[in-house]
């Protein structure tokens, strides 16, 4: 369970009359378990639809929903990635993962195993008694996902995650992301700049337009990556490299460089 | 070459210091202003010394002393109690913020000393007055801070808790309170300062003990030096308690590694 639906989304900022519309009917089904990653250009409205389905957002008009329930507060079925970590820096990571299952209500001898398993999982296990400022950026990034997918929500919602980090350590954690995911499939609703990382990593890509922000094509790549057996390959440039993800890519690139060539036409 | 090392700073600040002094000898010893007016600073720290031991106005300026931290202990430990708290949960909680905020936008402008008679009244001249004196003086800065310090946390670190099911409980204790301890300290710095002034102001009126008491009696009877030597203990343990808190804000600030 955990499908996500924007039906004829919209979002103005000020007054009906002159305001900023930043979104217009944005229409989006994302599949329970379906990984989505979403691309567009700066200002289309990308981290606005995923906070509207993280709850801290509300839209003006139209109705965001998860299994058919409108969404209207956040909650822990909706774990959330941000990009700059957001980790309590008064807490140790140990502390920072647990937040979400004491408020659950989990006991304590379960908690601490779930910690320790996820902690084990993310290579963390010599960091658990650290705070945030004593990791590297990858490592903190690390710690945010482990604090997301303890609580084993039905959707997961990333904005960016990687785009704070250097480009070797966002390989690495790409290649972890896969790994996570096909271990333990999630709804996942993934914002990022890069569109390689989009095909690398999503069932399907949308891409947004901007003025007004709306879902303008959405690209399959589930069915070009079984059918082209990407997961045969372990390392990220290996499957960079193949010329189904190269024919994706362009594709993706395309449609990205049109909405710039009517912008400045 | 550094200036502002740490060496460097403590000379300048003795040099502050031996310039006041020497400034102030020069004026006494010159003559221009009577010595009732103007004690030398020798005859200051003589008085002083006496007073560490010999009993004037019903102690020693060492119980004098003790008498007043008591009571600023009881007033800023109630203002930090009762300020650090509400103010969080006015920065959490809006309808209290829209109801409390008025008031105490009203209330805070007057000055402690104006709760004298009020105080007196009240709690009598012994503790309670006192206390709520001081109380008075020390609770605004730690309400403001508290609640500042709340209402400016990081929105992305209350996103965070709020997505992982934070209740407003804990999101005020675990949350709340952590994001704005440094501004709790930096406002419980200013409170201190302000409740033990008001102290003092508080026991010039009331009480029959506690320094400030026992400088009244000393300008009772004409004995300058008796109110100098007060005001040099007022000056002292008002550095001692702010040096305290700041060793405290270093502490913390340094546990979240964030340089000082």
């Amino acid at each position: 369970m955990g499908a996500i639906r924007f039906d004829n989304v919209g979002r103005i900022y000020g007054t009906k009359q002159d305001g900023f519309e930043a979104l217009k009917g944005v229409n989006l089904d994302i599949a329970d378990r379906e990984f989505m990653a979403v691309v567009g250009p700066s200002g289309c409205g990308k981290t606005t639809c995923l906070r509207f389905v993280a709850g801290f957002d509300q839209p003006t008009s139209g109705i965001v929903s998860v299994d058919g329930v409108q969404v209207t507060k956040p909650g822990p079925d909706r774990a959330v990635v941000f990009q700059q970590f957001a980790l309590m820096p008064w807490k140790t990571v140990c502390e920072n993962i647990e937040l979400g299952l004491r408020n659950k209500g989990v006991p304590k001898a379960e908690r601490i195993k779930k910690v320790n398993d996820i902690l084990a999982l993310m290579s963390l296990t010599s960091y658990a008694d650290a705070f945030p400022h004593q990791l590297s950026g990858g490592m903190q990034q690390r710690v945010s996902i482990a604090r997301a997918y303890v609580l084993d929500p039905e959707v997961l919602l990333m904005d960016e995650p990687f785009g704070a980090l250097d480009a070797q350590t966002r390989v690495v954690m790409q290649e972890e992301l896969v790994r996570l995911a096909r271990r333990n499939p999630r709804t996942v609703m993934f914002i990022t700049h890069a569109v390689e990382e989009a095909v690398y990593l999503a069932d399907r890509v949308a891409i947004m337009a901007r003025q007004p922000g709306r879902v303008k094509e959405i690209i399959d790549i589930r069915s070009v990556r079984e059918a082209e057996r990407w997961d045969d390959h372990e390392k990220i440039e290996d499957v960079m490299d193949l010329e189904s993800f190269v024919h994706l890519r362009t594709q993706i690139w395309r449609s990205l460089r049109q909405e710039k060539a009517m912008e400045i036409a | 070459m550094r200036i502002f090392n740490t060496q460097n700073v403590i000379v300048l600040g003795l040099i502050g210091f031996g310039g006041f002094l020497g400034f102030w000898t020069l004026l006494s010893v010159s003559g221009l202003i009577p010595s009732l007016f103007l004690p030398s600073p020798a005859s200051v720290i003589e008085r002083f010394v006496f007073l560490l031991s010999h009993r004037f106005a019903g102690g020693t300026l060492i119980d004098h002393l003790w008498a007043s931290m008591l009571r600023f202990g009881g007033g800023f430990g109630l203002a930090v109690l009762i300020g650090v708290p509400l103010g969080l949960l006015m920065g959490w909680f809006r309808l209290l913020d829209d109801i409390v905020t008025p008031l105490f936008d009203a209330v805070r402008f007057i000055a402690p000393i104006a709760w004298v008679p009020f105080a007196a009244l009240w709690f009598g001249t012994g503790i309670g007055g006192p206390i709520m004196i001081i109380f008075a003086g020390a609770f605004p800065p730690c309400l403001i801070n508290a609640y500042r310090g709340a209402k400016f946390a990081d929105p992305r670190l209350i996103e965070a808790a709020q997505m992982l099911g934070t209740p407003d409980r804990r999101m005020i204790t675990e949350i709340l309170l952590p994001s704005a301890v440094p501004s709790i300290i930096a406002g419980l710095r200013i409170s201190a300062g302000l409740g033990w002034q008001s102290l003092v102001g508080a026991e010039l009126i009331v009480a029959s003990t506690g320094i400030g008491y026992m400088m009244v009696q000393g300008q009772g009877n004409v004995s300058t030096t008796t109110v100098m030597a007060g005001m040099i203990g007022i000056g002292f343990i008002g550095m001692v308690i702010d040096i305290a808190l700041r060793r405290v804000e270093e502490a913390i600030l340094r546990r979240r590694g964030l340089s000082v």
